[in-house]
């Protein structure tokens, strides 16, 4: 096959390619959808309506034994395309090297199991298919084994499978699970679906190599950036300067000079130059002369904002959480102290810019792209469209990264690729430069926290009052009915109110401001601010009762609880108060649940040259049962890589409404020389898996920052450190 | 016109001399391993070799590579160090989202070939200027060390 037709359209090459090699021997299969999308509307029906999971959806065994395992959730790094498999293949038993994958379409069957649509997030993919993807491979492997004992005549409970065979009762016939599949896929589903006791499990627990780096390592892997139609062209928008202005007026005199240029377009989100090839698009953009309506965005700045939310936090807000008597409660301690923390907005920056290709037809629209949020990009590529959401395909390539910004709840990025395409009238590459995916927005929303708390007379906590202030993620979105109530948005105060501590009054407060500048979940969202300011402050009332920072936290909770028991293996690992650090380095440790999950980190610090240097960091992380061990490993690595490069550099800021980063130059990431070494821990556990993608990232920053003030005895309560003056 | 050995095998193109290597590889010559991250030559996924040096295609004109060999992810592997390290990788498990590993590969393969046996500081002066989002580095120094190792 030619490799561009291939990359052109690879789900449905893929479909035609097994159905023509298979030519009636594929079962458990995949009926091809007959015209378009409209064979999985009957699908996503009858499986919306039975909520049952049928292994058709997800599994094709062919005649020659391949094996291909239709995965919905989106690949963006966090090994799904090895997990879930596991999942199925832990109950189907079929030979690991046999096993392919393939992203799933847009269809009912494959929505979240908890969030009722197709999405990746929320770092749930294991723990919503835990049962889902067990039962569907052991569905299989009944219909299997049960095409194989008709052909036998033998009873079915008398034969087992292993590894990609069904055996006789007389032990030595066998037949593999190809040669039964086409029998086994007329078979009607199980109504009774028993799982493996886990004593049992011969997959899951082990560290299997991921299936996708083979494709990443030769540069084959396609993402959305990769995929090439014919006749397509590529696109490049002039967006507004400010968040939330207007075009004016443009001219395109010049742009349409540049040699390679077809044509300039208004769309609803500027202006859009289509062009052969991102280099003459890039050059001609360059070129455009525009005039914006700034409108009312360009009065931000992260100044006037500073100065707003100190003056919110100072009034009464929404109360999240309230035990007790806050305010009498602070008037009897012993010891008390108030403080402010600031951390910024910050850029998802994932290494593949945003990209979406689109080829609209009149009763038909094909949209390749590297999303999270299959359900929503369908729903509002059709409303510009005007289509049925049946009649949009979508096919979700490898993503070059995600971290949130590719679950975009409003579908930004989809939803301008599509009204580029009706404006351009051919398919179209909508590619965003890195200045643009910078300046974009959908920001980790900037917060201002302001805690004041104090400890009693044995040296515990006995108050604590958190106000929150900071852009709510939910509001706006079709998720805000569920997310928030009373004026409470569960997102924002996520880590405040689940303060883990033993503390008897406590109050939380939010306030939630509106103004322009768009924000968005960021890896590990409320979390990745809440944490800091807790695990910072609880620092701080370990030095005023003049205790051990890990022996408070140990002392204030409940034992036998899992903050408990991973505090304690993360100091233990890292020879808390029995290895003394290096000169000129401390430790700090902190411990956050999130998702479900919780981890505890220790991290070592030095300051070179008045920069905060991590050269050590000691994970331990209790996220229930373990599916990839080193999956999990590096999950938690990858964590503490991004919530270590907003801690040291990450923010954007804003002057005149603009963003004043532009790329990685004023935007930096963690390098190489900046890596610590980073040591995983996991807590074993048999509860059903919880979150690893996002569970690393929150307590870094206050890991490093209570280090820093074990070394320097100053607080650092703003981030990024790159800010202060440490030396 | 501008003619270049591109992974082993002669080729032309018709581009403007100005055009950055990157997108005569990516948009012209199909070649899409080789990745796009910043235009600006900081993030280094672009990274490619001329005449075995590493360098950022993002910022090197078409017209410089005129008469030079040009090799990308697509053919790293059919050189020896190329083929160690992709195994060395393989062995790591070292990507997660993948999309800086061509440059990691590209960048780790030029240092190899000059310094078979590199220091600690050689590696992290080679490889800091490829960045990666997902936190892959401590892997992809292992990974060196494991190639390196296994002689390349």
């Amino acid at each position: 096959m030619n490799p561009r037709e291939e990359v052109l359209r690879p789900a449905r090459r893929r479909f035609l390619r097994d159905a023509a090699l298979l030519a009636g021997g594929l079962v458990i299969g995949f009926r091809l959808p007959e015209k378009g999308g409209r064979a999985w509307a009957a699908e996503e029906a009858a499986a919306g309506a039975a909520k049952v999971y049928p292994p058709n959806a997800f599994i094709r065994i062919a005649a020659d034994d391949s094996v291909t395992l239709i995965v919905n959730k989106s690949e963006m790094g966090q090994g799904v395309y090895t997990s879930l498999p596991m999942l199925i293949n832990e109950e189907l038993d079929a030979p690991w090297e046999r096993i392919r994958v393939e992203a799933a379409p847009v269809a009912a069957v494959y929505n979240h199991t908890q969030f009722g649509i197709q999405l990746t997030g929320g770092s749930t993919s294991v723990a919503s298919s835990w049962e889902q993807l067990r039962r569907v491979g052991a569905s299989a492997r009944m219909l299997l084994v049960q095409a194989a004992a008709q052909r036998w005549g033998v009873p079915a409970s008398a034969c087992k499978a292993e590894n990609g065979r069904i055996f006789h009762p007389d032990g030595h016939t066998s037949l593999s699970y190809g040669e039964v599949a086409e029998e086994a896929g007329k078979l009607p589903l199980p109504a009774e679906v028993p799982l493996k006791d886990p004593k049992h499990f011969k997959w899951i627990g082990k560290s299997l190599k991921r299936l996708d780096t083979p494709e990443k390592i030769t540069g084959k892997a396609v993402f959305g950036i990769d995929v090439r139609l014919p006749n397509m062209l590529t696109v490049l928008v002039a967006r507004s300067p400010v968040f939330g202005g207007k075009l004016k007026r443009f001219d395109a005199t010049e742009a349409l000079k540049v040699p390679g240029v077809v044509g300039v377009y208004e769309v609803p989100t500027g202006v859009a130059v289509a062009a052969n090839g991102f280099w003459p698009a890039k050059t001609a953009r360059d070129l455009l002369q525009i005039e914006w309506d700034e409108g009312e965005g360009a009065a931000l700045s992260t100044a006037k904002l500073r100065e707003d939310y100190f003056a919110l936090a100072r009034t009464p807000g929404a109360v999240a959480r309230r035990d007790g008597d806050v305010a009498s409660g602070l008037k009897a301690a012993v010891k008390a102290v108030r403080a402010e923390y600031e951390v910024p907005y910050l850029a998802h920056a994932p290494m593949e810019p945003l990209n979406v290709t689109v080829d609209l037809r009149p009763d038909h629209c094909t949209i390749w792209t590297g999303t999270q949020s299959q359900t929503l990009d369908r729903m509002a590529a059709a409303a510009v469209a005007g289509l049925q959401p049946e009649e949009v395909e979508i096919h979700t390539t490898y993503l070059g990264g995600g971290f949130g910004r590719r679950a975009n709840p409003h579908a930004d990025f989809v939803t301008e690729a599509v009204q580029v395409a009706k404006a351009v009238g051919r398919p179209v590459q909508v590619i965003w430069t890195r200045e643009d995916d910078l300046r974009g927005g959908y920001y980790r929303p900037m917060w201002v926290d302001v805690i004041e708390a104090g400890i009693g007379k044995g040296g515990k906590p006995v108050a604590w009052k958190h106000t929150l202030v900071g852009q709510s993620i939910m509001e706006g979105t079709p998720m805000a009915a569920a997310m928030i109530k009373d004026g409470v948005d569960a997102a924002s105060v996520e880590g405040a109110v689940t303060l883990p501590y033993l503390i008897p009054n406590v109050q939380v407060e939010l306030h939630s401001p509106k103004h322009p500048v768009p924000v968005q979940w960021w890896r590990s969202v409320g979390h990745s601010h809440t944490a800091f300011v807790v695990e910072t402050m609880i620092d701080e009332l370990a030095h005023l009762a003049r205790q051990d920072p890990v022996k408070f936290r140990l002392s204030l909770l409940p034992h036998g609880s899992r903050h408990h028991a991973a505090l304690q293996l993360a100091a233990q690992k890292a020879g808390w108060g029995k290895v003394k650090p290096a000169p000129g380095h401390a430790f700090g440790v902190a411990v956050h649940e999130s998702f479900g999950s919780v981890v505890a980190e220790v991290a070592e610090v030095s300051l070179e040259n008045g920069q905060v240097r991590v050269h050590r960091v000691v994970a331990a992380v209790d996220c229930g049962r373990v599916i990839n061990p080193d999956g999990v490993v590096q999950q938690i690595e990858g964590g503490i890589v991004y919530g270590l490069a907003a801690a040291l550099h990450g923010e954007i800021t804003l002057e005149g409404g603009r963003p004043v980063q532009s790329n990685f130059h004023d935007y930096p990431l963690l390098r190489h020389s900046e890596m610590p070494r980073v040591e995983v821990y996991l807590v074993p556990s048999e509860a059903p898996p919880s979150g690893v993608g996002e569970p690393g990232t929150p307590p870094i920053a206050p890991a490093v920052a209570n280090a820093l003030f074990a070394l320097t005895g100053k607080r650092v309560r703003r981030l990024p450190f790159a800010r202060e003056n440490l030396a | 016109m501008i003619a270049f050995t591109l992974n082993g095998r002669p080729t032309t193109v018709e581009a403007d001399p100005g055009t950055p290597l990157l997108w005569v590889l990516r948009d012209q010559l199909q070649l899409t391993g080789t990745k796009y991250g910043c235009g600006i030559a900081q993030c280094g996924a672009c990274t490619v070799h001329l005449d075995g040096r590493a360098v950022r295609s993002c910022v090197t004109p078409v017209s410089m590579v005129s008469g030079k060999r040009v090799t990308t992810i697509e053919g790293i592997g059919e050189t020896p160090v190329g083929r160690a390290i992709q195994r060395a990788w393989q062995e790591v498990d070292v990507p997660q989202c993948g999309y800086c590993q061509s440059g990691q590969i590209m960048a780790a393969a030029a240092l190899l070939a000059e310094h078979p046996h590199p220091s600690e500081a050689q590696i992290v002066a080679a490889m800091d200027g490829i960045l990666c989002r997902c936190g892959t580095y401590n892997r992809i120094r292992t990974a060196i060390l494991e190639a390196v190792k296994g002689g390349v």
